[in-house]
């Protein structure tokens, strides 16, 4: 569990850090220098190289992953693991240096939304005939469509770590100040517009909601939203597919909650880590996000405290989400690896993000060492392999899991990310950010003129 | 002149003389050629370093960007492309509107930041008093990172708690959105937030650089116009524009040059995005968005292309510039 902290707080720190880059203009090399000389022939010692692994910065994650790597070489005398240290784990702009340098550790850490940008390198080496019922005993419990971000045609590339849905945070001791049932997250946009000028009328600075419209968040929630809608960002024809009632919804819902209800800060163009700090101050009643954001960011980087959240299933027009944009991360293996690279690094990965009961899936360790347990994440198994991967969550549990139980039950069906995903977000920001600071925002213009860049860019990527 | 007149003839007669050459001439000259080398081992050397420098941080860059707007990445393998990836960025909507952006800022920032600084040094130059103290106070915001004074006015233009709504609020004035301003017209309010920005963080230099070139003018030609009865503007025209003109055009170069590559202002900003309707999108942030902000779609050849775009396009300005403003006769 503390380790797929580690692992989702690098995914969500994408944005962040890209906004760090072009501010220092330097290339982290963190992430890059990876590409561990390994030995590794035949069938004698090999090592290889793993990047993410949690820096001294995060002292009980670090301790934790080294505790693995020496049960796992002690377990494996043949193989070495060679960490690679990095927070976040990957940053962009250094990402695509490095996959054009073809540096890359021999098991590399990559966003669902890379894939493309990595087999275009040619950087991804093939692991399908590595990855069978023997070798990952819980392959066809993973969740499909952490598979699907991983494979190409037939093709395997990588084996998914961390894979989430999202859901509607709320601020539950707003909702208790407002006068409102905080068991009972709103389902729907009118019920959420209710709430959020409920929440908005307690002063102070705070405010009902609050959405991204920078960094490529805005559409990136935008795309969770009209999923939820029951929307598609890109259609089976590879063609902008946002243009469409969904999406003319959701950007109505919050324009309204802008300019209607006033229950909206002036104050827009947010990037990541903004709303999850305005969360933690009490100045913020409601937002999009998975869950890690509560137990990766408010509380221990921000300083909320654990039991002021939870959460309930996205917003719709309906009250029942029809699927939610579901993301994550995986770990890739290197082109160049030898075929002992390549079973070593899967072993490591089943060892340590694959097993329930061990790795970042070692709940009674978690709780030993101070950290929260019981957070509906990462959704990564389904069948058996979940079900003895939540009995032994529920075991070690150590927050309120009944402030969730709205977002668990809706059980959201998981929608993956767009085609090109990265780029149909940065299109889609100007749009939130438009609708959000303009009252007079003329919504449809703005879809079809994003709609057309979307499919330029489609159709350039072919 | 005694001294040059006595190395000049001492040159001449370290020389060897012309008939002493051999026939061949192969082993004399590599003499020659040799003891030039030894005698100039650490220009040589220096001229290395640089040269090297050069090469590996400037111009194999540079080449490598043109090769690769001509080539395409596809599964690993590298083919030649052609025109396509210009053919691409040129029909990428978000080019020309990048360029349009460029262009107001370049000229906003002319306007404000190439007049401002000029007029703040005219005024240093006339202080009699704290002149020293008001030099350091135009050159601290050079000292500070570009990234911290950036965050400091995105602070300042917050709609909500900035510094500046709540002085405009204060004294009755109409608030702004700054840069979340809407609207892509040309003189938008979220470009002319950014330029404000990058005037206050870089007026220092060029101040100080103009202050230098005022120092030089030498006060008589004031005094005279004094005693004609030149007032202050008149004195600006015919005696501080004319005696600044090299240094003027010279900054008016370089800074034309510096503000089409507008990147990190508008960035920092707009928080990584580019505004409203993409009001405040430059080239280069388009050219760090082909190759960083796009994941799978992002490629480094589009990009270089944009690059190489970019680059033509400052080429011809600065030749153009040179060509015009070349001493004649």
């Amino acid at each position: 569990m503390s380790r797929q902290l580690h692992q989702r707080a690098c995914r969500r720190r994408q944005i962040a850090a890209l906004t760090a880059v072009g501010t220092l203009g330097l290339g982290i090399t963190a992430c890059s220098g990876g590409a561990t000389a390994a030995s590794g022939g035949g069938g004698g010692h090999v090592t290889i190289s793993v990047d993410c692994a949690p820096p001294k910065s995060s002292p009980i994650q670090y301790k934790e992953w080294n505790e693995d790597v020496s049960i796992f070489e002690k377990q494996n005398p043949d193989i070495t693991i060679d960490s690679i240290f990095t927070s976040p784990c990957e940053v962009p702009a250094t990402f695509t240096a490095m996959l054009k340098a073809g540096t890359e550790p021999n098991v590399f850490y990559t966003y669902f939304t890379d894939r493309n940008q990595v087999l275009d390198a040619g950087q991804a080496a093939d692991i399908t005939s590595y990855v069978t019922t023997k070798t990952v005993p819980a392959r066809s419990d993973i969740v499909p469509s952490a598979m699907a971000a991983v494979t190409a045609g037939k093709t395997l590339y990588g084996l998914p770590t961390v894979n989430y849905t999202q859901g509607l945070i709320i601020n539950r001791r707003l909702f208790t100040q407002a006068g409102l049932n905080p068991n009972q997250p709103p389902t729907t946009w009118a019920q959420v517009e209710t709430d959020a000028r409920a929440i908005t009328k307690l002063g102070h600075g705070i405010y009902g909601y609050g959405d991204y419209s920078a960094g490529n968040n805005g559409g990136w929630h935008f795309s969770s939203e009209v999923d939820a809608e029951g929307g598609q960002m890109v259609g089976a024809s590879n063609t902008a597919a946002f243009d469409s009632a969904p999406g003319m919804a959701v950007l109505q819902a919050l324009h309204t909650l802008r300019f209607t209800d006033h229950a909206m800060s002036p104050t827009q163009q947010l990037a990541w880590g903004a709303l999850q700090k305005q969360m933690a101050a009490g100045k913020l009643g409601m937002y999009i996000a998975a869950p890690d954001d509560i137990y990766n960011v408010i509380v221990p980087q921000d300083g909320g405290h654990i039991n002021d959240y939870g959460m309930g299933p996205l917003p719709s027009t309906s009250g029942t989400p029809a699927g939610s944009l579901s993301g994550g991360n995986d770990y890739m293996f290197a082109k160049r690896d030898t075929p002992a690279q390549i079973r070593a690094g899967i072993k490591w990965l089943n060892f340590e993000d694959l097993t329930p009961g061990q790795g970042q899936f070692n709940f009674a360790r978690t709780k030993a060492d101070g950290l929260p347990v019981g957070f509906p994440e990462p959704q990564l198994f389904s069948g058996a392999t979940q079900q003895a991967n939540q009995k032994l969550m529920d075991a070690s549990a150590t927050i309120n899991t009944s402030y969730y139980s709205t977002f668990t039950s809706a059980a959201e069906k998981g929608m993956g990310e767009p085609t090109d995903a990265q780029a149909v977000y940065k299109t889609l920001d100007p749009v939130m950010l438009a609708v959000l600071t303009e009252a007079s925002a003329n919504i449809g213009q703005l879809l079809k003129n994003a709609a057309g860049q979307v499919n330029t860019i489609l159709a350039n990527s072919g | 002149m005694t001294d040059i007149a006595t190395l000049s003839e001492a040159s001449r007669r370290s020389r060897p003389p012309r008939s002493t050459r051999s026939p061949r001439g192969g082993g004399r000259l590599g003499g020659r050629l040799g003891a030039k080398v030894r005698r100039n081992t650490s220009a040589y050397g220096f001229l290395f370093g640089a040269v090297a420098c050069f090469a590996f941080f400037a111009w194999y860059p540079m080449v490598r960007e043109i090769i690769m707007s001509f080539q395409q990445t596809h599964l690993g393998v590298t083919s030649w492309a052609g025109f396509a990836n210009y053919d691409r960025i040129f029909h990428d909507p978000t080019f020309w509107l990048a360029w349009r952006n460029t262009l107001e800022f370049t000229l906003l920032a002319l306007v404000l930041g190439y007049a401002v600084p000029f007029f703040t040094a005219i005024l240093l130059n006339e202080l009699r008093h704290a002149r020293g103290y008001l030099r350091v106070l135009v050159y601290l915001p050079v000292m500070l990172p570009p990234a911290s004074a950036l965050l400091l006015f995105a602070y300042f233009y917050d709609p909500t708690y900035g510094l500046f709504n709540r002085v405009l609020h204060a004294v009755g004035l109409p608030t702004s959105q700054w840069v979340q301003s809407p609207g892509t017209g040309f003189v938008s309010m979220a470009m002319v937030s950014v330029v404000i920005a990058a005037t206050w963080m870089n007026m220092g230099g060029a101040t100080l650089i103009y202050l230098a070139a005022l120092q030089n003018i030498p006060g008589e030609l004031y005094e005279a116009a004094e005693i004609d009865g030149a007032g202050l503007w008149s004195k600006i025209r015919h005696i501080t524009i004319p005696q600044t003109r090299l240094i003027l055009s010279m900054l008016l170069m370089l800074q034309v040059v510096a503000t089409m590559q507008m990147f990190v202002e508008a960035f920092i900003l707009t928080n990584g995005g580019a505004g409203v309707g993409d009001n405040t999108l430059s080239v280069v942030n388009l050219i760090y968005t082909y190759a960083f902000a796009l994941s799978g779609a992002s490629n480094y050849d589009s990009a270089s292309a944009l690059g190489v775009v970019l680059m033509l396009v400052l080429a011809v300005f600065s030749g153009g510039y040179l060509w015009v403003t070349r001493e004649r006769g």
